[in-house]
């Protein structure tokens, strides 16, 4: 049985429909998240779960009871906004205790949860501190470890790591996961980063406009992208115009603009079609060629490159006027390719995704909000 | 295209010392990013320049000439900030014309500057939309076109797309780049996003506890950093501690907790037997494979292995207890390996660098406080 089951939910503010419709399931101690960007419904999500607000429709089931009409404090939940409320007054031992002790366990037990969840955050040394002495990353791990303390199953975050510097985020959130492992919480983790996401989620749910746009695995929803739109917000994607030339058993012939063709396996798309082709950044490998050979017709000009560390983005300008982008690990770099030089662009037919045209074009599919 | 010179600047509040002794030239036509954990004084260093702060000591030259006693609006600079502050009762043409209109140019005289702006960063469509109309992509890019349009050739940029949602950022940091080279400006960028920093930069700027660390070109700072923190914050990176039980012109051996571990060095070897140095080396040169390699192949337990899209992070527990974090791109990937699983991981000798041991101790060199 789903811990958390959400049926039809809708939430309306005036005009915007801030969740449309929206049906999933998380089993007990599963470590859910949830990726969109600003607007896409997810803190109202949140939210709803929390009985911070009413969903408009649809019913919402916490440990197999509907808790529509059950109050906020009695549904076993805890919920870490993201301008995260600290008590001035208190101390971030206290602050972080007060969880625990206001449900009646006894207040060594309460310190001894306390350290430990403190320690994870790294501020064991600054229990004693009051919030006003903390920086804001510090203060959003006192909400952070407020929330793990509390004892509540359901654990509601709201980028819990948002306000952290990127090496301390990067830190924290394996350590995050861990614990949430250990203490058997069921977790629903929103945040707009995707690495975060796919590190630390069991399963993700990709949010746009207050509509499930994917609910998987963060591996399914990486290499079977159902919608445009998630193939574009998870990972990094070239998207090319097309119409498809020939199909067979071996896949399909596809014209790009200019007639310059390519090769994808996915046969499910009618000769005449119109259609967009995803490729994967790093699934486009490219290699130096000699200026001048125009007979082959899948080069182009290096047009820009940009160093990412790990990898080295490689943006190339084809022959028909289209650009491609590619990424190749620093480790595989073995030959120096520099802005304005030719090169050879190659990509496996395997590792494509082919999807209807949008009806409003392309643009409006890539759209975060 | 100016220069920009700061000398021994120094900035106290309190008992936080903010800068603690900068020196930085940048150079005319340069991309230059300033990157440091919360609290290093690179946000300090910025509004410096600016002239919105006023240093306790040292000096501020642009183009020789002393600007520290001049107020923001008499240096010339253009100032774009986190929060983006556009004008909300005016429309993106009058906001991107602000400047213009207050140096009493002449609305038709305005038009040619603005339009060309304006198509520089592909806003034509937005000009009759106000500020809450607009993404937060397009705002920001709106705030930087009037920072712009008024003419100065100093672009200083604290944390410009940090308030944006990650994939938006991403896209605009390519374009901010490509505009600055375009309009042959100087720019400066404070940003906390080191994968910003090493896409868009001609050189980086490494603060910690208000001093410079250590500044370079971004495939030199990652590659090859000088300094551990360098290391440490650019990118992720292994620490481990060895001592040196051979060494010889070809390269060295160095005991880490009993196994045994080859270097190549470049330049000339001064280290000598019985040393002790600290070993970095980049998760994504590891290799994993199910049987020992040639060179440094060490025995290893998987303990976490997670799914990241264009790779995998591996968490490993190696036989002489060391844990390693590895990245591995999922297009070479041989064989994927799950929690659990033994396995060997190779250490590059080429890929090791090499460091004294920090006197101040390691875990505080390391530290981002």
């Amino acid at each position: 049985m789903p811990f958390l089951r959400l049926l039809n939910v809708a939430k309306r503010f005036g005009a915007i429909k801030a969740l449309d419709d929206v049906t999933f399931e998380v089993k007990d101690r599963e470590y859910l998240c949830v990726l969109g960007s600003t607007g896409s419904g997810k803190t109202t999500l949140l939210r709803s779960i929390a009985g911070i607000l009413k969903p408009d429709e649809g019913e919402v089931y916490i440990d197999g009871e509907k808790a529509n009409d059950i109050a906020t404090e009695e549904r076993n939940t805890v919920y870490v906004p993201q301008n995260y409320a600290l008590f001035p007054h208190m101390t971030v031992l206290e602050n972080v205790m007060f969880g625990p002790l206001a449900k009646e366990i006894d207040k060594k037990t309460a310190e001894e949860t306390a350290m430990r969840v403190l320690k994870l955050v790294r501020l064991d040394k600054r229990a004693d501190a009051y919030p006003n002495e903390l920086s804001g990353g510090m203060q959003q791990r006192v909400a952070l470890a407020r929330g793990l303390a509390s004892g509540a199953k359901l654990l509601l975050l709201d980028e819990p790591l948002g306000a952290l510097d990127v090496r301390l985020r990067i830190e924290l959130r394996t350590e995050l996961k861990k614990l949430a492992k250990e203490s058997g919480f069921t977790v629903i983790h929103v945040t707009h980063d995707q690495e975060e996401a796919m590190t630390i989620g069991d399963r993700l749910l990709v949010l746009r406009r207050g509509h499930i746009q994917q609910h998987g695995t963060p591996y399914h929803v990486y290499n079977r992208p159902e919608r445009i739109f998630v193939a574009n917000f998870v990972g990094n994607t070239n998207f090319l115009e097309a119409i498809v030339e020939s199909r067979s058993k071996e896949g399909s012939i596809l014209r790009l603009r200019e007639g310059l063709k390519i090769r994808v396996q996915d046969p499910s798309f009618e000769p005449g079609e119109a259609v967009i082709v995803a490729i994967r950044e790093e699934n486009v490998s490219i290699t130096p060629e000699p200026r001048g050979d125009e007979i082959n017709r899948r080069s182009g000009e290096v047009t820009a490159v940009y160093f990412l560390g790990s990898f080295t983005r490689y943006v190339v300008k084809l022959t028909n006027g289209d650009e491609i982008a590619s990424r190749t690990p620093v480790k595989e770099a073995k030959v120096e390719i520099n802005q304005g030089d030719w090169v050879s662009v190659n990509f496996d037919p395997g590792n494509t995704h082919i999807y209807e045209y949008p009806t409003l074009g392309l643009p409006s599919e890539l759209e975060a909000s | 295209m100016p220069e920009i010179r700061a000398e021994g600047l120094r900035k106290q509040y309190g008992k936080v010392t903010a800068l603690n002794g900068v020196d930085l030239t940048i150079k005319d036509g340069e991309y230059l990013t300033i990157v440091g954990p919360s609290g290093c004084g690179k946000t300090t260093l910025i509004k410096s320049i600016a002239g919105i702060i006023q240093p306790d000591a040292g000096e501020i030259k642009i183009n020789g000439g002393l600007v520290t006693p001049l107020p923001i609006e008499d240096r010339g600079v253009g100032y774009v900030f986190q929060e983006i502050a556009l004008f909300p009762h005016m429309n993106v043409y009058d906001n991107v014309s602000y400047g213009l209109m207050v140096k009493g140019v002449s609305p038709p005289e305005r038009m040619g500057p603005v339009e060309e702006m304006l198509h520089m960063m592909n806003l034509e469509g937005y000009v009759s939309l106000y500020p809450r109309e607009l993404s937060g992509g397009a705002r920001q890019k709106t705030a930087i076109s009037r920072a712009l349009t008024s003419g100065s050739t100093l672009l200083l940029l604290d944390e410009p797309l940090g308030a944006l949602d990650l994939k938006v950022r991403t896209v605009l940091r390519y374009e901010l780049r490509k505009l600055v080279k375009d309009l042959g400006l100087t720019a400066i960028h404070v940003t906390h996003d080191q994968e910003e920093a090493l896409s868009v930069s001609d050189r980086i700027v490494i603060m910690k506890g208000g001093k410079i660390i250590e500044v370079g070109p971004p495939l030199q700072l990652y590659l090859r950093p000088k300094e551990i923190f360098t290391a440490k914050f650019l990118g992720e990176a292994n620490f481990m501690t060895g001592e040196i039980t051979e060494a010889k012109d070809t390269g060295i051996s160095i005991d880490v907790n009993g196994s045994k571990l080859n270097a190549i060095l470049s330049g000339e070897v001064t280290l000598k037997k019985g040393e002790v140095r600290v070993i970095a080396i980049r998760p994504e040169f590891l290799d994993l494979s199910p049987k020992p390699r040639k060179g440094n192949s060490w025995a290893c337990d998987i303990v976490g292995a997670s799914f990241v899209g264009d790779s995998m992070r591996y968490e490993v527990h190696a036989e002489n207890g060391v844990t390693l974090l590895i990245k591995t791109p999922i297009a070479g990937v041989e064989s994927s390996f799950k929690a659990g699983d033994k396995a060997f991981v190779t250490l590059p000798e080429e890929n090791l660098i090499l460091y004294e041991l920090p006197e101040e101790g390691l875990e505080k060199t390391l530290s981002l406080e």
